[in-house]
């Protein structure tokens, strides 16, 4: 446990591999809130080599506890990057082919500017004086990152869950600047019922005493129970049912029979406290409440009049939604009003329902049908603007 | 992660589509809906340099497509037509689907809205072959083989005349009409369309709205 956190403090000390660039010195960045960051730090990893065309960009926008170590393994907790199945030398994103980008967002905890940041005003972290965030803000943190690495035009922006909401902001407030976007188990809004798991998780860490009325790193604590409660919570709601019962049933952990008593008698108890104990070595209380509220708030249709379709007038962007059929956060009904409002203005779109009983999580297994599908959309893509 | 073979020459397209695709010019916006394996819109995707999208009802279909590089979204002629605006495309294709539609006049409708031109082709129920069966055996003509009345999709099967007589009511322009006959030879329907309607095993119709 200490050596874990020892790694998040040096973190926040800026220890990481891969790369940091300060942005918004001169510029400061605008926030939906109305406030603004200046400076503001962005932590990303690259894979490939840009072309000389600088045609050849591919934007990964990662998921609500994802990081920019998409491809290479995670320094935090060794593990293997989480799109390393789809991400790599000749893999689906072929990085012999494509120059990958992959940053972690603003209001995350691995090198980009967060609540666990230094406030410059102050010295001290940001606390829960960090503003509010929004999809959009993290979208123009990366257009930012995108104008200090000189590309003009993403090939392909894509992501799963949260990654898929930034990706279509991006397609609609940027549409100009990508040629192919792929949300993938997204939806263009928050319902009540994701905004309800949200606040569970919120309240959970808020709940902890160790949470400080969000001033715990001054005061030396951190309230990883809370945190944890958090994580097992939103996990079950990435699995399907199927998926628990097929991995767990009502196996019991460890035992011949129920102790009568409160420890994890089940399987699927010890699998959740084991997710919510590793997650709290690698992930900062203050980050999950802001990510968390940035997807609630979240709604694509709302600058449009309530009318999604006009997030995409006239846009030029070649789509492909695709969504699993046992994911219950995101259900496919959520891409199919996507696609529906992108047949609106007649938009260039692909829609596929990739059938699995694995549930939202789906996106990062080895999904077969996903991959060629997928595949098959970057390559049409990139034959459609001569990239070879 | 080797690109899947892209077909397709002309040649190698079924006769009806082959005759589709040359009734649609280089460049064109396309919508093919009932796509099935994306043959057509590979065709005009590669061959006529056009921006080809698809419809599909089953999930297979799309995916083969996609994974072809196609535009293709899983979706139904009866109920998906209505999100389009008006004369999104050029060309709108539907290649023996109409049969299948529960409501065929509102499919029509709204290909010749989404496009500037439609573009229609069915199996002919007209045919004499159809009509000997009805006469000589007593039992509905059904499409293809193994298939029964009770198990066929097509629950809206029409002749030629029929469907003249449908483009009429709805106040459609016929821009050009063909048969094509059982050994894949084309021929353009006169007026009244009746002997087309003994002769034409399936016959297209490049539609308009006024």
């Amino acid at each position: 446990m200490a050596t874990k956190s020892l790694s998040l403090l040096q973190v926040a000390n800026g220890d990481l591999p891969g790369h940091t660039v300060e942005l918004g010195r001169d510029e400061p960045l605008l926030l939906d809130s109305g406030k603004s960051l200046s400076p503001f730090s962005v932590a990303y990893e690259t894979h490939g080599a840009l072309n000389a065309e600088r045609t050849n960009a591919v934007l990964i926008c990662h998921a609500l506890t994802g990081d920019q170590y998409v491809a290479n393994p995670n320094p935090l907790t060794g593990k293997p990057g989480w799109w390393d199945l789809v991400v790599g030398p000749e893999k689906i994103i072929d990085t012999n082919r494509f120059f990958v980008i992959c940053a972690n967002i603003l209001g995350g905890c691995l090198g980009s500017t967060g609540p666990a940041s230094t406030n410059p005003a102050t010295g001290k972290p940001w606390g829960l004086d960090f503003p509010v965030i929004t999809i959009s803000d993290m979208v123009r943190a990366q257009m930012r990152l995108l104008d200090h690495l000189g590309i003009e035009k993403l090939f392909l922006a894509i992501g799963g869950s949260m990654g898929g909401m930034q990706v279509l902001d991006l397609a609609s407030h940027y549409s100009d600047r990508v040629f192919a976007a792929a949300p993938i188990a997204a939806a263009p809004r928050h319902s009540a019922q994701n905004i309800a798991f949200h606040e569970v998780g919120r309240q959970a860490i808020m709940a902890d005493p160790d949470w400080c009325h969000g001033n715990y790193l001054a005061e030396g604590k951190r309230p990883t129970r809370g945190l944890a409660v958090a994580r097992m919570e939103a996990h079950i709601t990435y699995l399907s049912e199927t998926a628990l019962h097929r991995k767990f049933g009502r196996r019991l952990q460890g035992r011949d029979a129920l102790t009568f008593g409160f420890d994890a008698d089940f399987q699927v108890e010890s699998y959740l406290r084991h997710q919510g104990s590793t997650f709290v070595d690698r992930f900062d209380p203050n980050s999950y409440l802001y990510i968390t509220r940035a997807m609630d708030y979240f709604d694509l249709s709302a600058e449009h009049d309530g009318v999604l379709a006009n997030a995409f007038a006239g846009t030029d962007v070649r789509f492909c939604v695709m969504s699993f059929s046992s994911d219950w956060l995101y259900p496919t009904a959520e891409s199919r009003t996507i696609v529906h409002a992108l047949n609106a203005v007649a938009a260039n779109v692909s829609f596929i329902e990739i059938e699995t009983d694995k549930g939202h999580d789906a996106f990062l297994l080895d999904e077969p049908e996903m991959h060629r599908t997928l595949a098959g959309f970057i390559d049409g893509c990139a034959r459609q603007i001569g990239l070879d | 992660m080797a690109a899947e073979p892209r077909t397709a020459a002309l040649g190698a397209l079924r006769h009806d589509l082959r005759l589709i695709a040359g009734l649609i010019p280089e460049n064109s916006r396309t919508l093919d809906v009932g796509c099935g394996d994306g043959a057509l819109l590979a065709y005009l995707t590669n061959e006529k340099g056009g921006d080809a999208r698809g419809i599909e009802l089953s999930q297979n279909g799309v995916n083969a497509c996609v994974a072809q590089g196609l535009s293709v979204i899983q979706g139904d002629a009866d109920t998906d037509l209505s999100d389009y605006p008006d004369q999104a495309f050029d060309y709108v294709v539907l290649s023996r689907t109409l049969q299948a539609t529960r409501q065929p006049e509102a499919v029509l409708t709204n290909l010749v809205r989404i496009g500037k031109h439609a573009v229609v082709s069915f199996v002919n129920f007209g045919h004499w072959r159809k009509r000997l069966e009805l006469l000589f055996n007593g039992r509905m003509p059904v499409n293809g083989v193994n298939t029964n009345w009770y198990s066929s999709q097509d629950i809206h099967p029409c002749t030629i005349l029929d469907f003249v007589t449908m483009c009429r009511t709805l106040g459609l322009t016929i821009e050009s009409a063909m048969s094509v006959d059982s050994h894949g030879a084309k021929r353009l329907i006169a007026t009244n369309g009746r002997s087309a309607n003994l002769r034409g095993e399936q016959a297209i119709f490049l539609l308009r709205r006024d």
